[in-house]
C-alpha cells in the first residue's frame, strides 16, 4: 500500500514547504514526474536560500577569489585554505546562526559554534582559534539582556568544553537588531597540506558511513527556517532549533583528525543545514557519482522516524564519510576508540542518482546534480533599487551640529557607551587561552594572534564590520569593513592574507534591501582587490528583519561581517597596542579630517541618525597601512592602534588603560575639536615610540610620503588635550572597563 | 623524571601540559589513556584541565570511576605523586584524594582571565622553591572553582599547611576583591595530608612559555623538578 509520503504532491504542498510555483514546475521537469513528499522535502531544503544561495550567487561570483596564497578557492571545499608555509595551511570560515539565536539564544549560538568548527575539522584541520561577531538591540532592553546572556553563555559553554580559545570578536548594539540578533561565528584551523580531507565522493562500491551522534527530530527544516522572516510566530518553530553537545564534538574532532592520518578516507563532509540530504547530494554532485542510502540503518534517537525526518534532521555532531572499500576496519576502530557511532548506511554508485531506501523499499530517487548550487538549483536575478534614505544621508552638513559645551564630560560619556566600552563582561566568559597559543593575552593587540608552535610564526585574525557605516553607505561602508580588518592585522604586525565573509541582510525580495546587498558586494570587491585579500568563502544570511503584525518589515542594518586572517612571519615583530613608558612620543599616521559622519558621537550623543559613511579614501588607506607595517616591522614603534569606533580619544584611552598611563596631546587646529577627538574618519593609526628613536622614525616616515603628525607624549596618568585637563586615565579606565557590566547587571529581575 | 598526563576524551589542556613538561622543561612525558589502567611507570601523574567526560552531571563526577583513575588512586595511596589542574583538581576531589570540593562560582558565570596568587606554604614540593612574597600571575578558566570544605576540614588544612595557594591582588594582599569565584579563604590550591597529591584551579601551564609573555607558571613546575633533583 502506498503511504502518504509516497503519493504525488501538489503545488500547495510545495508552497507550504517554501518553494515557488515555478520551482515546483522545474522539479517535475527534472524528475519527469510529480515528486512524492519525501522528494519534495529534499528539493525544498536544497533549494532553500540557506543551501542554494539562489538569490545571492550571481553577485557572490563577482568577488575576487584568486590569491597567491590560496590552496583552495571559495566553494571548492567546506572552507578556504591559505598556505602559511612550513607545509601547513590555514583553514578558516565564518557562518551565521542568526535565526536560531533569535528564539533560543543559548542553543542557537552554541550550535553555531559547533557547526563552524565542524566545517574546519572536516577538512582534517585542527581548530586553533575562534572569533565571533554579535549584534543585538539596545542593551538597556530586558529582552536584549536575555538574548545577550543566552548567546554568550551558549558560545562559552560550547567553545570552552570543546577546548578552542576565542581570540577576537565584536559586539554592537542597535535598535535594528532588537528582535533579530546576529550571531556570526568564525573558526580558524591549521592542517598539514598533505593531510587535508576532501568533501568529495568517488569510487563505485565504496561504503558510505554516518559517524558521530544519533539522528533525532531536532532541527528538522532548520535551513528552511533560516530562509524565512522572523515573525511573532517564530517561537512556534522551536523544534527547528538544534541542540548541541560539545563533548560529542570533541570526540568527533579527535576521531576525525586520527582518521586524517590514515589512507582510509575518500571524502568527508559534516552535516549542518539539511543534514543527510545536503551531505549526500553535495559530496556526490562534486564527484559526479551517486549513492544508495539505507535510512533504516541510520542510528536514531527515537523510534518511528519517517524517511523525510531522517533525511532532513539537523541533529548536530554528525559526519558523512566515504571510505575506501577494504579499509572499513580502520575507520570503525578509530570511532570505537572514541566511543562514537560509525555505521555503514550505503554505497557509492555511478550515474549521479541519489536513491534513498527504507527497509529495502526505495522512498526517494533524485539526481544529485540538480539539487545543488552550481548544478540544477535555481539562480535568480533580483531587482534592486536605491532607497530614498541614501540621498538624504549625503545631504548631511557638519555645520548643522554644534560642538559640545563640555568636551571632557562628552569624552567620558562616549567611552562608557555600550558600543565603545570594553566588552570584558562578554569575553571573560570565553576561554581565551586554552591551547597556549594566544600571545595577545599578555600582549594586547588590534588583532588576535595565534602562534604556530615551533615555527616562530603566527596567524593574526580579526572580525570587523561597522554596520552603521554600511547602512549609511553600503558600498563605502563595506570597503571600510575590509580596510579596518586589514588595518587591525597590520597594527598587529601581520600581512593580510584573505577574508571570509558573513553577509547578513534583509529580505532579498525587497528591492531596497537587495540594493544594500549589491552595493556591499561591490564595495567588498573593490577593497579585497586593493588589499589583495581574496574571499575564500563564508555564508549569506538573508531575511534578517522583523515583521510585526500590521507594520512594515524592518530590516537589520546590512551587516557584511569580514573575518580576515594574516600571517605574522616573525613573532618577534608582532606589535601590541598599549602605551609602554611615560615620555614615549605619540604620533598619528594618516591625517585628521573634518568629519564626524556615522560616528558613535554623532549617532548616540548628538542623536543625528542621517549621515554618510565616515571619510574614506582607499588609496590613502592602503598607503597608511603599508607605512605602518614598515614602522612596526622595523622596530621604530613600540605600540600601534588604529582609530576606529569612538575616534581618537577612545583610541588613546584604550592604549593607556593597561599600564595606567595617560597622554598629553595637541589638537589639529585645522579641524573642529570634535572631529579631531571623536570623528571616525578612516585611515588613521596611532603609534608610540621611544624619544631616542624619533629621528629614525621621522626619516623612515618621510620616505613613505604618508602624512604623519606628532600628537604629544605619554604621561604618568593625566589626560591633557591642548593644555586642558580631561581627567585621569584610571577614572577613564573605570568607565571604559565597567560600563557595560553595570548596564547588564542593572535591574536584574531575579 | 617521568610525567604521565591523563587523557580523558574531553580533556583539552592535556597537550598544553605535555608541551610545557616536555618541550619547554625537557622531561619524559607519556599520555595515559583513560581506558587503560597502566600508569607506565611514571613518577608523577598530572590530571589536566578540560571537561573529562563532558561534565554534564558535575565536574569530575564520572571521571573518577574511569579505569585509569583506579590506578591513580592506588598510586596516590602508596605515596605516589599526582597533581590536578582545574578539571583535574575537581576530579581528584571527587575521587577523595584531596579534601573539599569545588562549587559553581558565586557569580554563576564561567570566568577566564589572568589572576594573582601567592604560595600559602613552602612545605610541599609544588611550592618549596617559590618565594613566599612573590605574587604569581596565573590565569584561571573555570565555571566551578569555588573551593569549599567544612569547618573542621578547613581548620585541619590550615593547621597542617595543606593550603598551597591563595588568590591575592596584584600587590599581594588577600581580600575578597581578589577572589574570583567565592572560594573559602581565597583558596586556589590544596594538598592532601600526605602532601603527595595536589590540586589547583589556576593554570600554570598557560603561563610557562616566554612567547606567551608570562613565565610565572614555570616557577611552579620548576619547584616540583627541583624537589626531585634534591630527593
Amino acid at each position: 500500500m502506498e503511504t502518504a509520503e509516497q503519493q504525488g504532491t501538489t503545488v500547495q504542498q510545495a508552497k507550504d514547504l517554501g518553494l515557488l510555483e515555478s520551482e515546483f514546475e522545474k522539479i517535475k521537469e527534472i524528475l519527469g514526474r510529480t515528486p512524492n513528499f519525501t522528494e519534495l522535502s529534499i528539493f525544498s531544503i536544497m533549494w532553500s536560500e540557506h543551501c542554494s544561495y539562489k538569490n545571492s550567487i550571481k553577485w557572490l561570483k563577482t568577488l575576487p577569489k584568486k590569491g597567491d596564497h590560496l590552496l583552495v578557492e571559495a566553494g571548492e571545499e567546506n572552507a578556504g585554505l591559505v598556505d602559511i608555509g612550513n607545509g601547513l595551511a590555514c583553514a578558516f570560515k565564518i557562518e551565521s546562526h542568526n535565526h536560531p539565536s533569535a528564539i533560543e539564544p543559548y542553543q542557537g549560538a552554541a550550535t553555531g559554534v559547533g557547526g563552524i568548527n565542524r566545517d574546519i575539522f572536516t577538512m582534517g584541520a585542527r581548530p586553533i582559534a575562534q572569533l565571533n561577531s554579535l549584534r543585538f538591540g539596545p542593551i538597556q532592553n530586558e529582552h536584549t539582556k536575555w538574548l545577550l546572556r543566552g548567546v554568550v553563555k551558549g558560545i562559552g559553554d560550547y567553545g570552552n568544553a570543546f577546548g578552542i580559545p576565542v581570540l577576537g570578536g565584536e559586539v554592537f548594539f542597535d535598535e535594528s537588531y532588537s528582535t533579530n540578533p546576529l550571531v556570526n561565528a568564525m573558526s580558524v584551523g591549521i592542517v598539514d597540506v598533505n593531510k587535508t580531507i576532501s568533501a568529495t565522493s568517488s569510487g563505485v562500491g565504496n561504503p558510505v558511513y554516518i559517524v558521530g551522534s544519533s539522528t533525532g527530530k531536532d532541527g528538522i527544516n532548520g535551513a528552511s527556517f533560516a530562509s524565512k522572516d522572523i515573525t511573532d510566530e517564530s517561537a512556534d518553530d522551536l523544534p527547528s532549533v538544534q541542540v548541541g553537545d560539545p563533548f560529542q564534538e570533541k570526540l568527533l574532532l579527535e576521531a576525525t583528525l586520527e582518521l586524517a592520518e590514515t589512507d582510509a578516507v575518500v571524502g568527508m563532509q559534516d552535516m549542518g543545514a539539511a543534514g543527510i540530504t545536503c551531505s549526500t547530494s553535495e559530496m556526490s554532485a562534486d564527484g559526479g557519482f551517486g549513492m544508495k542510502i539505507h535510512l533504516d540503518k541510520v542510528p536514531t534517537r527515537q523510534e518511528g522516524m519517517l524517511p523525510f525526518e531522517i533525511l532532513l534532521s539537523e541533529s548536530q555532531e554528525r559526519m558523512l564519510v566515504v571510505v575506501h572499500k577494504g579499509k572499513e576496519q580502520i575507520v570503525e576502530d578509530i570511532f570505537e576508540k572514541w566511543d562514537l557511532n560509525a555505521v555503514e548506511i550505503g554505497e557509492v554508485t555511478d550515474g549521479g542518482q541519489l536513491e534513498y531506501f527504507m527497509n529495502g523499499e526505495m522512498v526517494a530517487t533524485v539526481p544529485a546534480h540538480d539539487l545543488v548550487l552550481g548544478g540544477g538549483a535555481p539562480v535568480y536575478d533580483r531587482e534592486y533599487r536605491e532607497p530614498a534614505y541614501f540621498a538624504e544621508n549625503l545631504k548631511f552638513d557638519i555645520d548643522s551640529v554644534p560642538e559640545p559645551d563640555d568636551y571632557p564630560a562628552t569624552a567620558m560619556k562616549l567611552i562608557g557607551l555600550p558600543n565603545i566600552a570594553s566588552k570584558r563582561w562578554v569575553y571573560e566568559q570565553y576561554d581565551t587561552m586554552v591551547g597556549t597559543r594566544n600571545i595577545t593575552t599578555n600582549g594586547p593587540s588590534d588583532a588576535g594572534i595565534a602562534m604556530i608552535k615551533g615555527s616562530g610564526k603566527g596567524i593574526a585574525m580579526t572580525v570587523d564590520c561597522n554596520a552603521r557605516y554600511v547602512h549609511n553607505d553600503p558600498k563605502t561602508g563595506t570597503s571600510i569593513a575590509v580596510a579596518e580588518a586589514a588595518r587591525n592585522i597590520v597594527c598587529a604586525g601581520g600581512e593580510p592574507s584573505a577574508i571570509t565573509n558573513c553577509l547578513n541582510f534583509g529580505n532579498p525580495y525587497n528591492p531596497e534591501a537587495y540594493w544594500q546587498f549589491v552595493m556591499a558586494i561591490k564595495g567588498m570587491s573593490e577593497a579585497c582587490e586593493k588589499f589583495n585579500t581574496p574571499v575564500t568563502g563564508g555564508n549569506v544570511s538573508f531575511y534578517n528583519q522583523t515583521v510585526k503584525e500590521g507594520s512594515e518589515a524592518v530590516p537589520v542594518f546590512p551587516t557584511p561581517t569580514i573575518g580576515m586572517i594574516g600571517l605574522v612571519n616573525d613573532l618577534s615583530q608582532s606589535m601590541t597596542l598599549n602605551f609602554k613608558t611615560k615620555g614615549d612620543l605619540i604620533f598619528l599616521i594618516g591625517e585628521s579630517v573634518e568629519d564626524i559622519s556615522a560616528s558613535e558621537y554623532l549617532h548616540t550623543i548628538k542623536g543625528v541618525k542621517r549621515s554618510p559613511a565616515p571619510h574614506f579614501d582607499i588609496d590613502r588607506e592602503f598607503q597608511v597601512q603599508a607605512a605602518t607595517l614598515e614602522m612596526v616591522k622595523s622596530g621604530h614603534v613600540n605600540a600601534a592602534h588604529d582609530i576606529a569606533d569612538g575616534g581618537l580619544f577612545t583610541c588613546l584611552v584604550e592604549m593607556g588603560i593597561y599600564a595606567g598611563l595617560g597622554f598629553d596631546i595637541t589638537a589639529d587646529a585645522s579641524v573642529r575639536l570634535d572631529s579631531f577627538l571623536f570623528g571616525e574618519g578612516q585611515s588613521r593609526i596611532v603609534v608610540t615610540l621611544d624619544p631616542a628613536k624619533e629621528d629614525d622614525f621621522i626619516e623612515a616616515m618621510a620616505k613613505t610620503k604618508v602624512p604623519f603628525t606628532l600628537l604629544g607624549h605619554v604621561t604618568r596618568g593625566k589626560m591633557m588635550i591642548d593644555d586642558s585637563h580631561f581627567g585621569f586615565i584610571d577614572d577613564a579606565s573605570e568607565i571604559y572597563s565597567n560600563s557595560l557590566e553595570r548596564i547588564i547587571d542593572s535591574s536584574v529581575s531575579s | 623524571m617521568k610525567f604521565g598526563v591523563i587523557v580523558f576524551p574531553g580533556s583539552n589542556c592535556d597537550h598544553d601540559l605535555i608541551y610545557v613538561l616536555s618541550e619547554i622543561l625537557g622531561n619524559d612525558v607519556v599520555e595515559l589513556w583513560h581506558k587503560d589502567k597502566d600508569l607506565k611507570g611514571v613518577d608523577f601523574v598530572m590530571v589536566p584541565g578540560g571537561f573529562s567526560y563532558g561534565d554534564y552531571l558535575r565536574s569530575g563526577a564520572i571521571a573518577r570511576f574511569s579505569p585509569v583513575m583506579e590506578s591513580v588512586i592506588d598510586h596516590c595511596n602508596q605515596g605516589g605523586y599526582a597533581m590536578g589542574i582545574c578539571n583535574g583538581f575537581q576530579i581528584l576531589c571527587e575521587a577523595g584524594l584531596l579534601p573539599g570540593t569545588l562549587l559553581h562560582n558565586t557569580q554563576h558565570k564561567f570566568i577566564c582571565k589572568n589572576l594573582y596568587l601567592k604560595p600559602a606554604t613552602r612545605s610541599t614540593i609544588v611550592t618549596s622553591s617559590l618565594d613566599s612574597d612573590r605574587v604569581l600571575k596565573i590565569p584561571v578558566a573555570h565555571g566551578e572553582g569555588r573551593y569549599y570544605a567544612p569547618d573542621d576540614i578547613l581548620r585541619q588544612l590550615n593547621e597542617n599547611q595543606q593550603v598551597i595557594f591563595r588568590y591575592c591582588d596584584q600587590e599581594g594582599h588577600f581580600n575578597s576583591k581578589a577572589n574570583p569565584n567565592g572560594s573559602l579563604e581565597n583558596i586556589a590550591g590544596v594538598t592532601n595530608a600526605g602532601k603527595n597529591v595536589f590540586g589547583m584551579m589556576p593554570h600554570p601551564e598557560r603561563a610557562a612559555d616566554k612567547l606567551l609573555g608570562n613565565e610565572d607558571g614555570k616557577l611552579i613546575f620548576k619547584s616540583i623538578l627541583n624537589s626531585f633533583v634534591g630527593a
